[in-house]
């Protein structure tokens, strides 16, 4: 195979004719990529560390001061930091578990021969692909008490879903929920597709009744496959922002990743910032280590 | 155990009939084989019966019980396919437990584990009882999946070429097994294969498919000497029954290229002149110096135990017969044969249907 990829030049083409090597040519197409993620993701990575252990704030002049770990002490000390994380994990709880429950059940209904089923999926689909941007300015409006499209069509009067700080969190997780229970429906139809069919048959001769097939043969199956979708969206719904800032700005609804952001760029507190986006950093990656260790562990079964 | 019965049974699919007005009556504990080509309507004919596909037209009864509007389920039969269908992740132990563990049949975890055990030491398999079902051979495979299907003590067992995907030696084991376990179990099975040994050798009752048409049933024995037209003639026996073509004149057979062969009483039912094939089996041709049959060897197999030696008329056309495997023949030799007149079944040279069956 590798053969394969590293073939050598061929002399009469033009390349060749202009003097280029094919590692040349390799370098020409790697480096840009390569500079442009150094620049933009490598470099403030590494820079935003060294801010972390110091007390800077973009918004002076005033020189940067090595404050060592004060600024981590003081944020795993502060309780509203922690309010914070408490908001966003059940926020990723809520949205997950509603975006695996709607997505694989649409999967199942999509799972078997029903006419027009490539339109019906394409159109299922139109969520996903939509600006968050947009998606949020629209169930704005969907959920306004007075004219939102839901509260008339639900009968429920002039219910406050953003502006209720117990609901707001809530309307938050339906929106994403409705955007991204596509992506897992999707995920799922793949796995389920693959189930060989004979399997299903070979359990109706067993006898084996709709949830006993559905929990021994169906669900083992699409297991690892479903479990790449939820360490996808436990990832964006960590970290998600544009929704949650746009639809509402209740206190109930501040996201670890909208506390950020206030931290950075309206109290300035660049230093501690960076602390908080380092901490967030190793708490994503921690808890999908642990899915992706248990992803291994359904693999193997 | 149950008594099988298809009445008038038509499926089609699209456009295409894969069974035509099929009438099949099982009795119980009988060993019933279904032997036809590919594309037959062997499987459908299984599928039917399991439940898995609705008929067409017609009606299946199960110990005399219409069962057109039961599930998969409630018909209580096993199904061995081809492709095993294990379920894939889990344990060996675990796919013979599934039949039992379901939740409509509730039996006691002492008794899954006593009739697993059972069935494992039947087939075998006890020593892979916790592998995994990825990590066994085709025909450990094929044994879980019998397994699976004798555990739960179904009503009819349904077994679609379960032997084919295997290689020779474990083939023939398998065979003796499986013809074993239906006489110690008093089941009744439902057999489909293509190949005829098989139907042959395992069968109590043989019947022949041919394009979704059931073309004759009876016992192996029957089907091989009095085979209801040409094609269950070439269909069942290896090497096939050999047809010559000819007519009748004076109580002898005259083949088409001009050779006169005597004829016993028994089958001299048709008139002078019309055309016919003479069915022959090759065990029932032989090789004699003053034989009225004129031909060259064309070529010799040897199997052992004998030697299939076919022979090329004078019209070209190729006939086999089975010599004792001491018989020195060279290629192209010219031999003279004939055949035992006891033994020829005569066919119509149009519909090809055996003149003792078309009375």
């Amino acid at each position: 195979m590798a053969t394969a990829v590293m073939t050598s030049l061929d002399t009469k083409s033009r390349a060749a004719s202009r003097g280029m090597s094919d590692i040349r040519i390799r370098n020409l197409f790697i480096i840009p990529t390569i500079l442009f993620l150094i620049v933009f993701n490598i470099f403030p990575l590494i820079y935003s560390l060294g801010y972390s252990f110091t007390d800077f704030r973009a918004s002076s002049n005033a020189p940067a001061n090595f404050v060592g770990l004060q600024n981590y002490r003081e944020l795993l000390n502060d309780p509203f930091i922690w309010s914070n994380f408490a908001i966003t994990a059940k926020y990723v709880i809520v949205s997950v578990t509603g975006q695996v429950i709607v997505g694989f059940g649409t999967a199942m209904l999509l799972n078997r021969d029903i006419p027009l089923k490539g339109l019906l999926t394409t159109l299922l689909l139109l969520p996903m692909m939509l600006s968050m941007a947009v998606v949020g300015l629209f169930w704005k409006l969907l959920y306004d008490p007075s004219f939102g499209i839901i509260n008339y069509s639900l009968g429920l009067g002039s219910f406050e879903w953003l502006s209720n700080p117990d609901m707001a969190l809530y309307a938050v997780a339906i929106t994403d929920i409705w955007m991204w229970s596509p992506f897992v429906m999707l995920l799922s139809l793949a796995g389920l597709s693959a189930v060989p069919k004979h399997l299903y048959e070979a359990a109706a001769i067993d006898r084996a009744g709709p949830f006993y097939t559905f929990f021994r043969i169906t669900l083992p199956l699409v297991a690892p496959i479903l479990m790449i979708a939820i360490i996808f969206r436990t990832m964006e719904a960590f970290k998600t922002f544009d929704l949650a800032y746009i639809l509402t700005s209740q206190p109930t609804t501040e996201v670890i990743s909208i506390r950020l952001y206030k931290m950075a760029f309206q109290e300035w507190q660049t230093g501690r910032s960076c602390a908080l986006a380092y901490i967030v950093l190793i708490m994503v990656l921690a808890i999908t280590n642990i899915y992706v260790k248990y992803l291994n562990k359904v693999k193997e079964r | 155990m149950a008594h099988i019965e298809l009445k008038g049974i038509t499926k089609v699919f699209g456009n295409h009939a894969a069974l035509k007005n099929m009438n099949i009556d099982i009795a119980d504990g009988e060993f019933f084989v279904l032997l036809g080509q590919t594309g037959a309507g062997k499987t459908t004919t299984l599928r039917l019966i399991a439940g898995l596909e609705k008929p067409t037209a017609g009606q299946i009864f199960i110990d005399g019980q219409d069962v057109a509007d039961w599930g998969a389920a409630e018909r209580d039969v096993a199904l061995v396919l081809q492709q095993y269908s294990l379920y894939p992740r889990y344990t060996v132990r675990e796919n013979l437990e599934f039949p039992l563990k379901s939740r409509i049949r509730r039996v006691e975890p002492a008794e899954i584990k006593e009739r697993v055990d059972r069935v494992a030491k039947t087939l075998r398999i006890e020593h892979l009882l916790d592998r995994k079902t990825d990590r066994l051979s085709g025909g450990e495979m094929q044994r879980v999946s019998i397994g699976r299907a004798i555990v739960r003590k179904p009503r009819v067992f349904l077994m679609d070429e379960p032997l084919s995907a295997l290689d020779a030696k474990l083939r023939e084991a398998l065979r003796t097994e499986l013809k074993n376990l239906q006489m110690n179990l008093g089941a009744t099975f439902l057999f489909v294969t293509h190949d005829q040994i098989e139907a042959m050798s395992m069968g109590d009752k043989i019947g022949v498919l041919n394009h979704g048409h059931l073309v004759q049933t009876g016992t192996p024995q029957e089907i091989y000497q009095n085979p209801v037209n040409t094609f269950v003639a070439r269909a069942v026996g290896s090497p096939p029954m050999n047809l010559i073509a000819g007519t009748l004149a004076g109580g002898e057979a005259v083949a088409s290229e001009g050779c006169r062969l005597p004829l016993g009483n028994g089958p001299a039912t048709a008139t002078d002149g019309r055309p016919l094939f003479f069915g022959i089996r090759p065990e029932d041709l032989y090789l004699d110096s003053g034989a009225p049959g004129e031909a060259r060897v064309h070529d010799v197999e040897n199997h052992g135990v004998e030697k299939i030696v076919t022979l090329r008329t004078s019209n070209r056309e190729l006939l086999q017969a089975t010599v004792p495997a001491r018989t020195e023949l060279e290629i192209d030799e010219p031999v003279r044969f004939s055949w035992n007149p006891e033994k020829v079944v005569l066919f119509d040279g149009n519909s090809g249907m055996s003149l003792r069956h078309m009375g």
